[in-house]
This record gives C-alpha cells, structure tokens and sequence, in this order.
C-alpha cells in the first residue's frame, strides 16, 4: 500500500468511526459545528495538514499506529490465547520452563531492529522542521500574559507590528458558562495574515513567562521564552484560517490567549500590507503637521522626561558636567537651527548623544518644551518641518 | 497479635515472652520502629493523599464537563492541576511504594526488621507536616501554587506565599523518601538472611534496590531546582529569571534531569509488583528471572539520558532532538523485555484469576497501551503536534494510574491477608478491579482524541468541539473516584477490622517466597533470627 492510499483508507476509517461512536446522544448537548482549519467536533485525527511538514508529520504517526497496533495484536494475543487456554479450570497443568538464553535475544534485538527503523523514519522530519533558513518573510511573535504580539521583522509588510487578543465577548462567555459559535475562545481583534506558499520564519519571545504558540494544522509549536530567541517555520499550501491556542502554562488567562493564521494569495497579502501600512502611518506623526506651541510643548514634555530628564533633570537644571537648559543661552536662542543641529548629531564629543532616531514630531516637540519651561519663557516654536528640513 | 490492628483474640500474646511486643494506643504508631507499622502508616496515608488528590481531579474534571466557566474560576483551576500533581506523585504514589517496601522487603529477603527503625519513623513521620503544608497551602493568600506540578519559571516566580510554602514541603519530602531509600538500600545490601543471593532476591526487592538508588541520585537535584526557585523569589538572585538574565529552560532541564528518572520511580516497584503475582497465579515460575533484573537496570540508567523528550518544543538544537528521540526510543526495548517475560511467564501456567491476578493482567494490558503511546511521544515530530495536549495527560495518565495505581491495588490483594490474617471478598474484588478498568478507561481513552485534536492541557476552558470527549472523560473520572471509595469502605476496612474468612499462611496455591514461611497475619517480629533457607531462597527449613 502506497503512504498516499494508506493515508486516505486511514483518515476516512477515522472519520467513519467517529461519526458512528457519537453520532446522537450527546451531541444535541452542544450546537456546534466543525470549525474549519480549527478543530472538528470530536476530531479522532490530526488537523488537516497544511504544510508539507504537518503532511509528514501525519504520516509518521498512522505508520507508528499501524505497527504499534501490529505489536498490539501480536502481544496480546499471545496473552489473550493464553488465558483462555492455558487456565486451571480448564485442566491446564503448568509448564516447568523459565528460562531462554536465545529468545531473550530474539525479543530484545528485534524490537531494537523496529525503534532503530522508527528513529530513522522521524530522522528526515526533524531535521527539515529544524531548517528555519531562506525565509521569505519573519516575523516575531512574542507572548504577553494573556495576548500574542506580531511584529513584521524581514519581507513584505516589514515594519508592521500589532497584537492579537481574544474577543472580549469570548472571554465574558467563558466567565458566564454560556458558551456559543463554532469559533468558541478562537477569535481573535488582529489575525496574523501571511501569504500562501512562501516560508515564514516565526521568531517566538516573549515578555513575562513562558508561553507556547501552537498551529496544529502547521504541525507547529515553539514555545516563547522570556530573555530568549527561538524560531520555527511553516510554508502554508492552502489560503484560508487557521487556528491554534497557547500550549504553556503561562497563568491565569492561559486558556485565553488564542492564536489565528489568516493565509492569503499573494495580491491579498499585498493589499493587507498596503492597507496596515496606510493605517499605521495614519496613527504615526505626520511630520508637515502645523501644531500649536501648547500641544508641542505638552508633546516634549513625555519626550523630555523619557528621554532627556536623565542627565538634565526635570527642572532642566543638569548636573556635574551635564549643562543645565533652564537659562542657557543655545535654548533661549532665536536662532533655532544650532539646537536642532545639537539634538540630531550630538555635541560635546558625544557628552550629548546624536538623537536623530526619534521622530521629527519628537525632536521638534522637546526643543519647544525646553524654550518654554522653568524660567525659559520665548514663546518660540519649533515645527516638525524645520527639523526635517535640518535632516537633509 | 495482628500487625495492622489492634485485636483481642487468641494470638494477643504470642510474642510477649520476647518483652518487646507493640507499644499501647497511640504511642505503638508515634513512636513506631516495627517496619509493618511503619508501612501500614505509609499506605493509610498515601491512601489518604490519593483521596485528597483524587478530590482535585473531580474538581477538575466537573469544571471541564461542559465547555465555559461553571464553578471555578481560571487561577484556582490551575491551583486544582497543580496541587493534583504534587499530591499525587509525591503524597500518594511515592509513599505506596515506600509502605510495600517496608511491609515486604523484610519478610521477603528474611530480614528481622528495616536497617535504621527510628530513621524510619522519622521519614514517615516527616510527611505529615509536609503534606499538611503542601494541602494547605490553598488556605494562604492568593491560593495554592498554580504553576503546574512541574513548576516552571519565571510562571513561579510570580506565585504567592504558597509557592514557598510548597517548596518547602517538597524539600521535607524528598529528605523523607533519601531517608527511605537510604534504609532500603542498607537493608536488602546487609541484612539478607543466609543463602538469599542477590541473584535469588524476589524481583520486588531488585526493582525498590534500583529504585532507591534512583531516589538517591535525583531527589537532590529537585532540591536544587527549587531551591534556586526559592532564592530567585526571595534573596535577588536570577537563576531562572531571565529579567535579571537568567535562564528559564536550565530550570526545565534541571527539573526533568530529576522528572524523568522519577517516572521510573513511581513504575520500577510496580514492576516488582506484578513480577511476584503473575507466577503465583500461573503456578509456573518468572520466565526469565535474570532479564527482568538487566532490564530494570537498563531502564534506570536509561532514565538520566532522555529528560529533554519533554522538552522537544523548547527549542532544542537538532542534534539534541535526534539523540534525545533516539535515546528515548531505546527505553522500549527493555521495557518490551519484561511484557514479553510476563507473558512467557503466562504462556502454558495453569492460570486462575483472583483479583491479584485481573489486576496484575490488567496492569499488563492498560499499562503497554500507556507504552505505546510512550513510543509514539518519543518520535519528535508527532510530539511537536502533541506536546502539553491532553494526548500527553492521556499518555501519563496509563502509565501512572493503569501502571502504578493498578500495580498497587494489585499487591494490597496479593499481600492483604499476609497483613490482615484476613481474605478480602473476591465478589467485592472483582467488583474494584472491573469498575476501575471500565471507568479508568471512560475517563482517559478520550483524552488521546482531544490531544490529537490540539485541545491544550491545564485549560480551564475549551473550544466547543471538544465538549463530548470531555463530558464522557468527566462522568469516568467521576466512576473511577467512586469506586476507590468503595475500595476502601467494602474491602480495606472490613480486612483491617479482621473481618472475613482466616487466611492460611499461604493463600496462594502458587506462590513462593519467604513471606508465606511465616504466619497470617504477620507476627509483630519476624525473623528475629536468621532464618535458614532452602537453595531456592524461597523456603525455609525447619
């Protein structure tokens, strides 16, 4: 029998068997129906595989079904046989043998010939399960009690990052015992989308303990660990949802955190990353934004005490060798280009670092708030646009 | 003088031209140095802990019945799997084999008593207070640990005062069972009776040999794990936590450095167990007496080499998966080993199924599903799907209820009149043992299909396709606590109490050993000195 036909006769027994075992009885308890790429309603198999990985991995375990129930035909037949026949009531009188130098080897050199096969049969697996390499797209995720964070690492759609949590309207469900929908603690606000057929390379962290990211239509599960890195890999053949839950004990909500892979086409992925991409800019600052000084200056206020407050003190005073802001003449300037040109490439060998990566709106925004607080009151503004003119 | 109660009678006196008959009232059990008190006090208390643990799985499991929260809410579910665990390894199982060991390791090997009495007071005596810590530990503030029974970091760092309380009590048990094993290795290495050789030790005294020198080797290694828990929690450092640059997988290699090698010991005694039964009741002797001690052995040595299979999804290099999967594939040759012996053992006997025998035949039966669900956990592809799903609870679950558990039962059975002086009813038996297999197998058959499915452990709430494979879990679990129940009040009692018909020396047409050279109920001394024995080692000459 070919592993194909082996593997259709053996998901269809399957099936068979489960719709006889519950067909009725308590399946009027719950309305629920198969949830596609999810669980099944009484599933006796393996998630449809997705991936080439899953497929094998499906493989291996009706191969190690077939010869452990081989084995447990054989064994217990043997010992059913012997019951029945070998029983005093029915005039069985005892044996004298105990002992049997060459079958002790028979029987523990052929199962070592059987788990050497099996070792070898998983060999290949493991080893491509392993190769994380030549992705086309990575993407960390990282675990938070009790949601999952996706960042955009390498690929299309790079620098896209959101978290996904489970509906809220599931969580009350839980809490209320009136469970309903055949996505039941599976939803998700923000599924992770990839597309079809490329190899995505998941990076697994996490932020407090020890989560686990599962999707067992991927046949994938890494656990994230806080402080360190891990990956997997999945290359998804098929377009549709899938779904997975977190896998390590990680706290109260940990049945709470569900995990949801949207696969798209190509042109859909494209669209998706087009999309995200215009709606995080339109959250971000928009640099030739006009603002007023108040607004910018409460702006630089968070940016300042982040940031600067450090070495300069709240109340701009600085310390030691850190100049003091409060009074200082480069602040009190009307001539604003020497403290931008200060805040984007450093001064003082490097005593004041270069903060050219904070954002335009930022640099701006705590330039106005130092002219405009302690005894510094010039009423001076500076917009994002002079500082992104200064960049060039 | 009955070992297990006090009764008036007879035989009140036999011994008490020795002077040094049991103690009156409570001071015979507190200051307790007789090794049959000693191991009578160990399975009431174990039996104890499986009724406080069982008490937790009903929890669990009502609470899983339907999908939604009914009755508890998410953090004390997790308390509920966590406290399961720890009670039932460390409070119940563990114990049980420490009890028969004390019980049947001097009769069996001909001995007068343990080597150390009053160590071996002191370790039954020290779990007392642990195991009133660690139950009670749901009293302190912000509830007991819920962590897991494994539990791992950092999620334990974030654990209330019980965590501690927890820690500590794990640290006085394990001190309570190297004191056991200590005992146990000194005993059968010294004070075997003239002419019982090593080679000629019944199984059940080779395989607690091998397990002690497990204990030994590992217990230590749980107390460093959770000590450096401990002062992770409390004294600033950062061993397992990775905000201070610690490591939270070296905790989880050091814990199954320790877990994996404990699983051999709640299972290596059983083996024992079943390896004194199975011959009696064939009425033919162990097939392959010499294989069965290598295999134990080899299983041993094997269990300090494959801890990290339970850490697949970690995110090992490939080398260590590949070693790891084969290493482990390797335990089921030895293991096969024995079911082949026992079954060569059965194999042209004159069987008769007393509830010894259902049980130790049922161990056989349940306890290889267990094995191979084992081997197909080992493969470390299928264990990525089905690692932490209740495929694994469902795995565990057969080796340690269906193994242990099972084995356990089998030898209160075998080895109760021996105690008691009394037989057990066989209705009432048969009764325990079909209930237990039916129910035992209601309640975790179904758990492989939610595993395989993808359904996580440790869930206090669960997607709704897998409502039906729980509900039917639940209503086992619920018969298979019940009959435990029933196993105590119809059988346990009524034999302690002394009721029922006498049993013989030997009950048993087929059994051989030391312990059936000496009368039912075991006299309070036995073997106060040496005794001598045939060439067999399993009879005494008069």
């Amino acid at each position: 029998m070919t592993t194909m036909t082996m593997k259709t006769w053996m998901s269809r027994s399957l099936r068979g068997a489960a719709a006889l075992a519950l067909s009725g009885g308590l399946q009027a308890a719950w309305a629920v129906g198969d949830l596609a790429g999810g669980p099944a309603k009484n599933q006796l198999d393996l998630h449809p595989p997705v991936t080439r990985i899953a497929s094998e991995v499906q493989g291996l375990h009706y191969f190690m079904l077939i010869i452990c129930l081989v084995i447990f035909l054989a064994v217990f037949g043997v010992m059913f046989y012997s019951i029945f026949k070998h029983r005093k009531s029915v005039g069985a009188k005892a044996a004298n043998f105990h002992e049997s130098v060459s079958v002790e080897i028979a029987w523990t050199v052929v199962p070592f010939i059987i788990v050497v096969v099996m070792g070898l049969m998983a060999t290949k697996t493991v080893v491509a399960m392993k190769d994380t390499s030549n992705a086309d797209l990575t993407i960390k995720t990282t675990g938070y009690q009790w949601k999952w964070g996706y960042d955009y690492l390498k690929g299309e759609g790079e620098g896209i990052g959101f978290l996904s949590t489970l509906d809220m309207a599931h969580r009350a469900m839980s809490d209320a015992g009136k469970p309903v929908g055949d996505n039941y603690l599976l939803k998700v606000d923000n599924p992770l989308v990839v597309p079809v057929n490329k190899k995505i390379r998941i990076i697994t962290t996490a932020n407090d303990v020890i989560h686990s990211w599962m999707v067992p239509a991927f046949a994938v599960k890494q656990d994230a660990i806080p402080g360190f890195v891990r990956d997997t890999w999945f290359r998804a053949e098929k377009i549709g949802d899938f779904y997975g839950q977190c896998v390590e004990l990680c706290g109260k909500e940990h049945a709470y955190m569900p995990i949801h892979v949207k696969v798209v086409s190509a042109e859909d992925y494209t669209k998706w990353v087009d999309g995200k991409k215009r709606e995080m800019a339109a959250k971000a600052d928009d640099p030739s934004k006009v603002w007023t000084l108040a607004a910018l200056a409460e702006r630089g206020e968070k940016t300042y005490s982040v940031n600067c407050a450090v070495c300069h003190k709240a109340d701009g005073k600085g310390a030691g060798p850190i100049k003091g802001l409060d009074g200082a003449a480069v602040v009190l300037d009307d001539e604003t280009s020497k403290v931008i040109d200060i805040l984007l490439n450093g001064a003082n060998n490097g005593t004041m670092p270069a903060w050219k990566t904070l954002s335009d709106t930022e640099i701006a925004a705590v330039i106005t708030y130092t002219k405009n607080s302690w005894s510094n009151k010039t009423g001076q503004i500076v917009q994002p646009a002079d500082v992104m003119a200064a960049r060039k | 003088m009955s070992a297990v109660l006090p009764q008036h009678g007879p035989h009140d006196h036999t011994h008490d031209d020795h002077g040094h008959g049991p103690l009156k009232g409570w001071r015979r059990w507190v200051f307790a140095t007789n090794h049959k008190d000693i191991g009578t006090m160990y399975l009431l208390f174990s039996f104890a802990m499986l009724m406080v643990g069982g008490v937790l799985a009903l929890c669990i499991r009502a609470e899983l019945f339907q999908p939604g929260l009914q009755y508890f809410n998410p953090e004390l579910f997790n308390s509920f799997t966590t406290m399961h665990g720890l009670i039932m390894v460390f409070g119940a199982i563990m114990p049980a084999f420490v009890g028969f060991a004390n019980w049947m390791l001097p009769l069996q090997i001909g001995a007068s008593d343990m080597a150390f009495a009053r160590m071996n007071n002191f370790s039954f005596w020290l779990m007392i207070p642990a195991a009133i810590m660690l139950a009670g530990s749901f009293f302190m503030p912000g509830g007991a640990p819920a962590a897991g029974w494994t539990l791992y970091a950092p999620l334990s760092l974030q654990m209330g005062p019980s965590m501690d309380a927890a820690i500590f009590a794990l640290h006085i048990l394990g001190a309570s069972s190297i004191m056991g094993s200590i005992n146990i290795i000194v005993t059968i290495l010294n004070m075997r009776a003239p002419g019982m050789t090593l080679m000629k030790m019944p199984l059940f005294a080779w395989t607690w040999l091998i397990t002690a020198y497990l204990l030994i080797a590992v217990m230590p290694v749980l107390a460093g794990a959770i000590t450096m828990t401990l002062t992770d929690r409390h004294f600033g450092t950062n061993f397992f936590n990775p905000a201070g640059g610690g490591d939270p997988v070296m905790y989880q290699h050091i814990f199954w450095f320790f877990g994996h090698p404990e699983v051999y010991i709640m299972i290596l005694p059983a083996f024992g167990i079943v390896s004194a039964i199975i011959p009696t009741f064939a009425r033919k002797r162990l097939f392959g007496y010499t294989s069965m001690v290598y295999a134990t052995a080899s299983i041993a040595i094997l269990s300090f080499i494959v801890w990290a299979h339970h850490m697949y999804t970690t995110g090992m290099p490939v080398t260590g998966q590949l070693f790891f999967m084969y290493a482990t594939m390797l335990i089921a040759v030895p293991t096969g080993v024995k079911i082949f012996n026992w079954i060569a053992t059965m194999w042209r006997g004159s069987m008769t199924f007393e509830t010894p025998m259902l049980w130790a035949v049922g161990f056989i039966f349940v306890f290889t599903i267990g094995g191979f669900t084992g081997l197909i956990l080992a493969m470390a592809p299928i264990d990525i799907q089905l690692q932490d799903t209740y495929y694994v609870v469902a795995h565990f679950h057969y080796v340690l209820v269906a193994g242990s558990l099972y084995a356990l039962f089998a030898g209160v059975y075998y080895w109760g009149p021996k105690w008691t002086g009394v037989m057990y009813s066989e209705t009432r038996g048969k009764i325990h043992f079909w209930g237990s297999l039916i129910f035992f197998n209601l309640t975790f058959f179904p758990m492989h299909f939610l595993g395989i499915a993808g359904m996580p452990r440790r869930y206090a709430d669960y997607p709704m396709q897998f409502a039906d494979f729980n509900a039917i879990a639940s209503v086992g679990a619920f018969g298979f606590g019940f009959i435990q129940v029933y196993f105590f009040v119809f059988v346990v009692i009524p034999m302690m109490r002394g009721v029922g018909a006498k049993a013989p020396q030997k009950p048993w047409e087929g059994a051989e050993g030391l312990e059936w050279e000496v009368p039912s109920p075991a006299p309070f001394h036995t073997f106060e000195n040496p005794p001598k024995l045939d060439p067999s080692a399993t009879r005494v000459l008069a």
